[in-house]
């Protein structure tokens, strides 16, 4: 007769060669010797190779040379540089360069994705074939055949500085990119931040208590006018109360150029174009998926309980189908961001460009520049997939809970 | 009586009316669809405008106001042409030969179209499912259409086969284990650590050892291949020797000559059909003349790098994708750090590492040509991206099948060879036809190492003096879009009706 169920042996030894040998037995230990031999002798052939190759061409090996003088200059700079600064501060030039494109680009291309993937599933027939025939085009069309249209073909025809075309005598639009008004800080201009910032923390704080509210008592709590007024009316305070916050510095055209504003590069415009229409196309897709994947029973439920379309949206449809977006949405991010490398096919001065680049090409250190440009791009996307696989599991505990 | 004080009882069914008129055909349609209401009204008008907007200038540029004959800048200038002057397409005639071939001799661009013609011959019935003989005819793309190719475009001939090259290659792994082995015996002298020193000392001889007993293991083949030179015709004996070899080993691992031999039929088919083609090649004489990859360009080269992405990108990403679902935690732990790594990074970043990076990594006396190192470059990142969608397909997969195979008494190999990939690649073929879209797309960054691919002559057709006007830079651009957007737009069709192909199956 059977007796009361016994906890099974540990069997330390057994579950210790499962682990190592996983199901191949003893083949499967000498497999993978073979492999860590393979793995041993490439890095050794690797290493001994890069050392005679480098000493026969008089290379010295090592980080040193970061701290060398540059000597050439960059097109476009977020923070004080000139010729005299070392390649470490040529990294990060290119590296915040690299940042500024991609910021610039997600939001843009989220924007437009968004527009072009709600635009598909428009019930007007003309404007979802005109979504598709956008989402078919960019699609098939290579992002550097894009980048290098829009850099050579459009910006590159356009007029002169003295022809420039003039966006409502605010912004012109020339072949050396567009020049914008520059805001210049007056003494008011702290003032207004805080004002904005204080208006910000106000506007928080009565979203949580007024949802901390509807959960304890059902009853919603209207903010938005409130926080409106406060997001208005405080920095307009403050305006009135401390001075204007700054003023704008008008470009003017003198001789064959314009003089004050501020000029943003012709290829940071194309690049961002570019990079921005084309993820967005896929954005739109994604859009489109995580919309079409809300079963449509859930709307009908949503409209049976009495709520109404925009209420049925916002409430049911959006947070679902965002669960779905969410996760390929992170990942087009990232695509755009490295594709933003193709910044060198057009002279932008981002990572790639100049200290792949340039760098490379004075000084000789392939190995560690090319190794800290991946680096750079690695750890990029391995920190973005980490935090997507936190919010997998933060969505995943909510689930199961 | 019955029929007086009943109500009235309908026994049969009305016929169905037509849907008013309104409510269907054009009117139905232009009513739902596009002037619904106020909003829908505004919608379809602002859309219809920018459509006008975008076609009209469009459709006049390239075909109304085209300039279709002319021989240099003069004919595409508004000043000579009569009239407003659209797409410059004598531009585009004149340039042909260079968007197409690059600088690819014109005495052997026969050679170039040929590997076309086989290529597209062997592609097409691939592409048909119901076309007959699969696995031959994926045999014949995959294996046997890259060597062809090769020698086709590049030329060249060979002096040995599978025995020298194995001989070679077998002492250069001797030679490198045994320099490797005492390379860590003399780091090992250089700790003052006794145990880390006896370590490194035992690890240094154990990997000497292992470098003298391979070179004892291919010292036959060497002698074999000293035979061998001394013969009329090296690369013929050499060739035979291998087929012998190699049939006989595989009639073995099939279980010799028991079943008959039918085994054998394969392995000699093969071989009798490569020295069919080697010798209407005359690969044994010097073969075709050479031509350097650095005359190569235009569509040529966008075609060399996707294919052969596409091609060695298959086997890549299948051991990838296995290794990655292996049991064995090294295994398991390399392939996953091998696909995060190059799916981690750019492939303009990967480009740079082939062409600079990598010859540093090579003893000095091995030179890797400029395309070739792109194309291993491109491969390895291509094939960690088909990883994970032959993954997929791999996950997808329903237990019970692996169950069942072992239940069969299958070992993992003829498992995963006979039950698993067949179905689990038959999953995937649309997501690797998009991989190979996003591939071919891809294709254009070479022209960033200064190989010039069909963008790469275009964007240096731009700079030729004879040819700058207004309107080139659109007509150059118009033209090489249509070429991407063809081929980008079919295999993204191809995917689309494969993929509804298995949904019918899978509903079945």
């Amino acid at each position: 007769m059977p007796g009361e169920c016994r906890t099974p042996p540990l069997q330390l030894g057994h579950r210790l060669w499962r682990m190592t040998a996983g199901r191949a037995g003893g083949w499967g230990i000498l497999a993978q010797l073979l492999l860590l031999l393979v793995v041993v002798w490439l890095g050794y052939e690797i290493t001994s190779n890069a050392q005679a190759n480098l000493k026969a061409q008089r290379i010295a090996a090592g980080l040193g040379f970061l701290n060398n003088t540059a000597g050439f200059g960059v097109s476009q700079s977020l923070i004080a540089y000139d010729e005299s600064d070392t390649y470490l501060r040529v990294f990060a030039v290119g590296l915040l360069n690299t940042l500024l494109v991609s910021f610039i680009g997600c939001v843009l291309a989220t924007i437009i994705g968004f527009m072009v993937g709600l635009g598909r599933l428009s019930p007007n027939w003309l404007v979802a074939r005109l979504a598709g025939g956008y989402v078919e085009l960019i699609r098939n069309l290579p992002l550097l055949f894009q980048i290098l249209f829009w850099y050579l073909a459009v910006l590159g025809t356009l007029p002169g500085a003295r022809g420039s075309i003039s966006v409502f005598g605010v912004a012109f639009l020339n072949n050396r990119g567009v020049v914008v008004p520059r805001p210049v800080p007056l003494d008011g201009f702290a003032p207004f931040v805080v004002a904005i910032g204080l208006a910000l923390a106000v506007t928080v704080a009565m979203k949580i208590l007024a949802r901390r509210r509807l959960y304890q008592t059902g009853k919603p709590l209207r903010v938005w006018p409130w926080a409106l007024g406060l997001l208005v009316g405080l920095p307009a305070a403050s305006a009135v109360l401390g001075g204007a916050p700054f003023s704008f510095e008008q470009p003017e055209l003198r001789g064959f150029n314009f003089v004050g504003g501020t000029r943003l590069v012709p290829e940071l415009i194309a690049l961002v174009l570019a990079l921005s229409t084309y993820t967005a196309a896929f954005i739109a897709e994604i859009v489109r998926a995580g919309i079409q994947a809300v079963p449509k029973g859930q709307i009908e439920a949503a409209s049976a309980l009495g709520l109404r379309r925009g209420a049925a949206l916002r409430l049911i449809v959006v947070p679902q189908s965002l669960r779905v977006i969410l996760p390929p949405l992170t990942n087009q991010y990232l695509n755009l961001t490295k594709n933003s490398s193709l910044a060198v096919a057009i002279g932008y001065p981002d990572l790639v460009s100049v200290f792949a680049g340039t760098t490379l090409s004075q000084t000789g250190q392939a190995i560690e520049i090319i190794a800290i440009t991946m680096g750079v791009y690695l750890l990029i996307s391995l920190a973005t997939s980490a935090g997507m696989n936190l919010y997998n599991y933060y969505l995943f505990r909510n689930r199961s809970a | 009586m019955s029929g007086q004080d009943q109500a009235f009882v309908r026994r049969e069914l009305v016929p169905q009316r037509a849907a008013p008129l309104i409510a269907t055909g054009i009117i139905g349609f232009l009513r739902s669809r596009l002037f619904g209401g106020p909003l829908n009204t505004v919608l379809t008008i602002l859309s219809a405008i920018a459509l006008w907007i975008v076609l009209v200038p469009t459709v006049r540029f390239l075909l109304i106001d085209a300039v279709w004959t002319g021989s240099g800048r003069d004919s595409c200038l508004a000043t000579t042409a009569s009239g407003s002057v659209g797409a410059c397409w004598p531009f585009v005639i004149a340039k042909f030969s260079q968007f197409m071939y690059g600088f690819y001799p014109e005495a052997q661009r026969w050679r170039v179209d040929l590997a076309l013609a086989i290529g597209v011959a062997l592609l097409i019935p691939l592409l048909i499912p119901r076309a007959p003989a699969k696995a031959l005819n994926a045999g014949l793309f995959f294996l046997a259409f890259p060597v062809i190719a090769f020698f086709l475009l590049h030329g060249g001939g060979l002096r040995g086969f599978g025995v020298s090259w194995l001989a070679s290659f077998g002492q250069f792994i001797a030679n490198s284990l045994v320099i490797m082995g005492m390379a860590f015996q003399s780091l090992g002298g250089s700790f003052g650590y006794a145990p880390l020193r006896a370590a490194l000392n035992a690890l240094g001889l154990a990997i000497t050892f292992t470098g003298y007993g391979l070179a004892l293991v291919f010292f036959p083949l060497v002698k074999l291949r000293v035979w061998l030179a001394g013969l009329p015709s090296p690369f013929w004996g050499d060739f035979a020797l291998t087929g012998v070899a190699v049939t006989a080993l595989i009639a073995a691992l099939n279980g010799g000559l028991r079943n008959g031999w039918r085994p054998l039929l394969r392995p000699v088919a093969t071989f009798v059909g490569m020295a069919v083609v080697f010798a209407a090649m005359e690969i044994d004489r010097g073969g075709l003349p050479v031509v350097d990859t650095r005359q190569w360009g235009g569509l040529l080269v966008t075609m060399v790098v996707s294919v052969t992405g596409i091609v060695a990108s298959m086997p890549v990403g299948i051991a990838l994708a296995l290794g990655r679902r292996s049991t064995l935690p090294l295994v398991r732990v390399a392939a996953i750090a091998f696909i995060e790594f190059w799916r981690g990074v750019p492939l303009i970043t990967v480009l740079f590492f082939a062409t600079y990076m990598l010859p540093l990594f090579l003893p000095d006396y091995m030179t890797v040509d400029g395309l070739l190192r792109v194309l291993i470059g491109v491969s390895l990142f291509s094939g960690a991206y088909n990883a994970e969608v032959i993954r997929g397909g791999l996950q997808a997969i329903p237990r019970g099948q692996y169950e069942a195979a072992s239940a069969m008494g299958l070992s993992y190999w003829k498992s995963t060879r006979f039950i698993i990939l067949p179905q689990a690649l038959r999953h995937v073929i649309p997501g690797l036809v998009n991989s190979f879209i996003a591939l071919f797309k891809d294709t254009t960054l070479v022209l960033i190492v200064a190989i010039l691919d069909l963008l790469g002559q275009l964007r240096a057709a731009f700079a030729d003096p004879n040819w700058a006007t207004p309107t080139t830079l659109f007509t150059g651009f118009a033209f090489a879009g249509i070429i991407y957007f063809v081929c980008c737009f079919g295999m993204s069709r191809y995917s689309l009706f494969v993929e509804r192909r298995l949904n019918v199956f899978r509903g079945a």
